[in-house]
Parts: C-alpha cells; sequence; structure tokens
C-alpha cells in the first residue's frame, strides 16, 4: 500500500491581510505561511494509515517557495519519502491556484504511482476549485471530500463522509482513490523542535514536470477587502471595563 | 441564459440552498433546470413536485444515487449537462457541491469558481462575487461561460417562487462504472442530551482556546451566562470539545437569544451555522477578523483578559 499525501503552504489568516497594488494578489512581503490545516489533517491520517496498515507514504509538495521546510516537516512526522516538484512561476505572479497546479501535481502522482491520494478538503486561498476532485477527474479515480474517517481493507477503502447537521455515510471505493479530508482519525502529533533540526540538512528530492501549469481565472480575479461599515459596535477598553459594558448590554436585554 | 442547478434533498425534503440557487439564477435571468438524483422514480416525483419556480427538471433516479455516491451522482450530473447544455451550473457549496463542482469542471473542460455569494450579467458572461481566504477577502471575477460555480448557502434568502412544478423529465445515464458504495447513513448521536439547536444562551469557544488547559476559564463563564459551551470545528477536531458542542455548516445549526463568541474568527463554515442568532458579541483580537462584520458587538481584547473579567463581573453583578 502506497498513500500520497498532497501538502500546500497557506498564508496565517489571524496575520493582518494587504492587498498588492491592483488587487490581483494579497501582499506576501510580512504575512506568514503554515502547512495548511486541513492538509495537516491529511498529513495525519496518512502517517495514521501507514502505522495501522504499514503502507509506505510519500509527501508532494508543488510550491515556489518554503516546499523544503514543509516537506522536512512532513518528515518528522513520519512520511517514508518526500517530493518537491519544481515550480518555475515568474516572481511578480501570484503563487498558482490548485487548478493551476494540478497538472504538475497528476504527472508527480502518475510518477510515484500511490494506490491512494489523500490531500486536505479545500485550502482557503483557492477559489478555482477544491484539489481533491480535480485531481481525481484527470486521474479518472473514485473521489470523496468532507472525510472523517479513513479504513483500509486490502484494496477497497471506506470513508466516512459527513454532511451537513451532523449527518454521515459510510462510502467504500476501489483503489486507486483520492479523499479530500476533513479530519483525521486524532489530532496532528507534536514534533519536538530537536527532531526537526535533526532533518535541516535533509536533502529533498524535487522533479521538474514536463506540464504547464493549468490556465485559472487569475488573470480575470481582483481581491477586495470586504466594507466593514455595518459591522458590529466595537466596545474598546481593558478588559475590565469591556467586561462591565458586556455586561450592561446583556442586563438591558434581560438576558442575565 | 440557462443554469442548471444540483437539487439536494433529505428524508425527502428539498433542501433550501436549491431555492436559493433559483433566485440567484432568476436574477441574472436564467432559465432554470433542476436536476434530482434519487432511488427510484416516486421519489423523484415526490421531490419534483416541490420545486415551484423551475422551468424544468430532470431526474435520475437509480439505486445506486439512493442515497448521495459522490462518483455516482458526478456521472448523472456529467450526462445532465451534456443534453441541457446549461451556460451555468451552480451547487451548493456542501459536502456533495465539493465533490460535484470542480470534478465536473474539469471533465466537462469548462472554468469553475467557488464560495459564489453573487452573480450578476456583463458583457461576456457573468461577473461573480465570492468569499475567499477564510471570508476575509471578497474576489470579484469575470467569469466566461459556460462554467461551474459553488454558492455559498444564503447568497439568496430562500423563498420558493410562485408557480407550478415543472413535469420531471427522466434521464438513465449509465452509473454502472461506478467504484463506489454507500454502505451505511450515520445520524448524529444525541445521547448525551446537549442540544444546541434548542439552547438560549450560548458560548462558543473557537482555536484561539489554545488546548484543554484553558477549557476550565471557558466553562466558569458558560456556567455564569448559564449558557451552553459550543466549538468551532478547530475545537471538536482538536478534541477539547465533543462533537455534539460544535456549531457550523457540519455541525449545529443554533438560533439563541445570546451568541457569545471567543477566539472564532467568522469563516463562512461557522457563520452558516450561527448567523441568524438574535445577539451576536464577538471577542477576537483581530480587528479585520470576518465575525466583526456579522456580530452586533465586538471587542478586539484579548480572550484570556477578558473572558475571566467578564465572569467575575457576571458572578458578582448576579449575587
Ligand atoms: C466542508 C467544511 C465544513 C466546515 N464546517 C465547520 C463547522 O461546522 N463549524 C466551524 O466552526 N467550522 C467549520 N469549518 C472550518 C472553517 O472553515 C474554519 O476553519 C473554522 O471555523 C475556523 O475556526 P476558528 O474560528 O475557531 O479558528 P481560526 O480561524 O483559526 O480563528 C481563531 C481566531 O481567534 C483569534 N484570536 C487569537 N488569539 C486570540 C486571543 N488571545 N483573544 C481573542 N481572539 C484571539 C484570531 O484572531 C482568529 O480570528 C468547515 C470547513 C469546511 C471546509
Ligand atoms: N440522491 C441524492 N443526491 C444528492 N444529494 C443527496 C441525495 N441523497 C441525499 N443527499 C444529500 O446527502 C446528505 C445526507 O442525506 P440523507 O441521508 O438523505 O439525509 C444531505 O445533504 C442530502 O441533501
Amino acid at each position: 500500500m502506497h498513500i500520497a499525501v498532497i501538502l500546500r503552504l497557506n498564508p496565517v489568516l489571524t496575520d493582518e491581510l494587504e492587498l498588492t497594488e491592483g488587487g490581483k494578489d494579497i501582499d506576501r512581503e510580512w504575512i506568514g505561511f503554515e502547512l495548511n490545516p486541513m492538509d495537516d489533517q491529511a498529513l495525519e491520517q496518512s502517517v495514521l494509515l501507514k502505522e495501522a496498515h504499514g503502507a509506505k507514504v510519500t509527501a508532494i509538495a508543488a510550491e515556489a517557495e518554503g516546499g523544503e521546510r514543509l516537506l522536512r516537516t512532513a518528515l518528522a512526522r513520519g512520511v517514508d519519502d518526500v517530493l518537491l516538484i519544481s515550480n518555475k512561476k515568474d516572481d511578480d505572479a501570484p503563487p498558482p491556484s490548485s487548478r493551476a497546479r494540478t497538472p504538475l501535481l497528476v504527472e508527480a502522482i502518475k510518477q510515484v504511482k500511490p494506490d491512494l491520494v489523500i490531500t486536505g478538503i479545500l485550502s482557503t486561498d483557492d477559489l478555482y476549485g477544491e484539489l481533491a476532485p480535480q485531481l481525481a477527474a484527470c486521474l479518472n479515480w473514485p473521489q470523496a471530500s468532507a472525510v472523517s474517517d479513513v479504513r483500509l481493507d486490502g484494496m477497497v477503502l471506506t470513508v466516512r463522509q459527513e454532511y451537513a447537521g451532523g449527518m454521515a455515510a459510510l462510502i467504500e471505493m476501489d483503489l486507486p482513490a483520492v479523499i479530500g479530508l476533513q479530519t483525521a482519525a486524532s489530532p496532528p502529533r507534536y514534533v519536538a523542535g530537536s527532531k526537526l533540526r535533526d532533518l535541516l540538512n535533509t536533502k529533498v528530492p524535487e522533479m521538474e514536470a514536463s506540464a504547464e501549469f493549468a490556465e485559472d481565472l487569475s488573470e480575470a480575479t481582483t481581491l477586495n477587502l470586504p466594507d466593514t461599515s455595518g459591522g458590529a459596535e466595537m466596545i474598546e477598553g481593558d478588559a475590565k471595563s469591556v467586561a462591565a459594558r458586556i455586561h450592561e448590554i446583556l442586563m438591558e436585554r434581560g438576558l442575565v | 441564459m440557462r443554469a442548471l442547478i444540483f437539487v439536494e434533498h433529505s428524508n425527502g425534503v428539498v433542501s433550501e440552498n436549491a431555492f436559493e440557487m433559483l433566485l440567484l439564477a432568476k436574477s441574472i435571468g436564467a432559465e432554470c433546470h433542476g436536476l434530482i438524483c434519487t432511488g427510484d422514480a416516486g421519489a423523484a416525483q415526490a421531490l419534483g413536485t416541490q420545486l415551484t419556480g423551475f422551468d424544468a427538471v430532470s431526474a435520475v433516479a437509480d439505486p445506486t444515487v439512493g442515497h448521495y455516491n459522490p462518483e455516482a451522482v458526478l456521472i448523472a450530473l456529467k450526462a445532465a449537462v451534456e443534453t441541457q447544455a446549461p451556460d451555468v451550473v451552480m451547487t451548493s457549496y456542501s459536502t456533495a457541491g465539493v465533490d460535484l463542482a470542480a470534478g465536473l469542471a474539469v471533465r466537462s473542460e469548462r472554468p469553475m469558481l467557488g464560495y459564489v455569494t453573487d452573480l450578476e450579467l456583463n458583457s461576456g458572461g457573468l461577473s461573480a462575487t465570492s468569499q475567499v481566504y477564510g471570508g476575509k477577502l471578497t474576489a470579484k471575477t469575470d467569469l466566461p461561460l459556460p462554467a461551474v460555480t459553488t454558492v455559498m448557502p444564503g447568497a439568496r434568502k430562500a423563498g420558493s417562487l410562485s408557480g407550478a412544478a415543472p413535469a420531471v423529465t427522466m434521464l438513465k445515464p449509465d452509473l454502472s462504472g461506478a467504484r463506489t458504495r454507500v454502505r451505511e447513513i450515520i445520524t448524529p448521536d444525541n445521547s448525551s442530551g446537549v442540544n444546541l439547536g434548542n439552547a438560549d444562551m450560548i458560548f462558543c469557544v473557537g482555536r484561539a482556546l489554545g488546548g484543554t488547559e484553558k477549557l476550565p476559564l471557558a466553562e466558569a463563564l458558560a456556567a455564569a451566562l448559564k449558557a451552553e459551551l459550543a466549538g468551532s470545528r478547530p475545537v471538536i477536531d482538536a478534541g477539547w470539545l465533543p462533537k455534539i458542542r460544535q456549531v457550523g455548516k457540519s455541525g449545529t445549526k443554533v438560533k439563541p437569544k445570546l451568541y457569545l463568541m471567543a477566539g472564532v474568527s467568522g469563516a463562512p463554515e461557522h457563520l452558516e451555522g450561527m448567523e441568524s442568532s438574535e445577539l451576536i458579541i464577538a471577542i477576537n483580537s483581530d480587528e479585520q477578523a470576518p465575525i466583526f462584520r456579522k456580530a452586533h458587538y465586538g471587542t478586539a481584547c484579548d480572550m484570556f483578559q477578558l473572558i475571566p473579567a467578564l465572569t467575575e463581573r457576571l458572578n458578582s453583578g448576579n449575587s
């Protein structure tokens, strides 16, 4: 059993977002980037399957910057192999969307030849389609997104797919297949900084994809900071005075 | 302009999102076709009669799609797109919509746009507004047609249009190639007695809580307020609170008199579960957090200072 897990970097959304001139992208100069939290779940689920079934796990990334560190983290978390797809976009262009990156990832998957591909259900910076269903469509494999439990039995995969209102279903798929993971069976494990430092000089294998980025709508899209007028009435002050004001609001409404 | 709307349903009732998409499609003057996938012809007819306001309805009635099956429903949707050649395909931003839209877009070589909150006609096709970056930014896109979209729940207020429901036309795509089978339907476990849906007062904590060490602080405030404690999805995923206490798209939808929240950013998937609360008070140290566009009152005060201060205030004020 061979599992490929696809990892992406996402901007840290608690940082203040600013736009570049013309609004084609967010200003990436000062904000932090982190492993997409849903890919983090995908990474954990892959390693859990490795531990339960002796599967081999290969982590794949296609980042222009930070990809090596991302993949070293994956090694520290327990994957067996990593592969960085070199991503030669020109410097000023926004990072390619999942739609744009899909052909390169498909090429890498065909090279790695996994039985199962796992990635996060979505990436918050991606307007042009979630990755898992796109990969599945290109590979002509079955796919399920919003998955919160994954079980393997030979070449049959059973996933728990979640719907609105706490409903779910157990869905069985023949491998090879792709899943868009929402939540791993247990929370992502902690890795010690020392373990990461040990891997600092590990060479990360790279592949040059021959595929080109696919077209997306990035040229036709402009980002905007939403209008905040009409939003919340903000309560200023220190904790004590804010607490007093909230108490007052609750009393006025007869809630306390 | 023709729109094909993928109609979801649960327990024999068409989901609200089908009517939200209908109103959105009508607002751009589209002729609206609905597609129903269900287990048998009787169920298809019964669902079809609910689709007043649609101009045409087709259905795939096959045991393979008796419950939503991601692979088989994609085959059915693609077949409907091939026969009806819609300019725009709409699915809700739901589990099914996530599965189907991007897959259909690749298979039918159409562009795809997610998280759509509004559509307008423009010269070349459509101008679409979407929500990105967890609701922190909006995007405006010139969407060339034909295209595929996922539409945010609540993009339009659901309301049915008058008129008769159109007759249901049956489609019979070949679903035999699907390698996906639905084994079991799981309903939420309500045995704990927690029912956020009925609660009058809710205090919800988000990812910023950081761990179970801080849970007693939150529990003390919930107790002082006599509120139910709830969490955003990351709080549940991390195991800090049980699943029954999750509010949002994949948790419980709530409508309390008070929804107090701390360390929750207000991502669209969270808002979907709580935005109709009567009074929303949000504590979030990031002044840009999207929750401040929905909350009635907000403060950028640090939650770890404010939660104990408010608990103390309530306890002394209530005694
Ligand atoms: C298909 C699908 C279904 C989903 N269903 C749900 C669902 O049902 N419910 C749900 O909640 N989410 C759901 N999500 C996840 C959703 O997209 C968000 O990831 C999630 O709501 C974010 O949770 P959060 O606000 O707690 O965390 P974050 O977005 O990380 O926000 C934490 C917030 O805390 C603030 N903060 C940090 N420190 C402090 C401090 N000291 N004091 C005050 N504030 C602080 C930060 O500014 C930040 O805004 C779903 C996602 C998908 C893809
Ligand atoms: N045949 C179907 N086609 C599409 N969606 C469906 C179908 N059956 C159920 N659903 C959706 O799947 C989820 C769970 O459905 P149920 O188990 O019927 O409550 C809900 O979101 C339904 O809208």
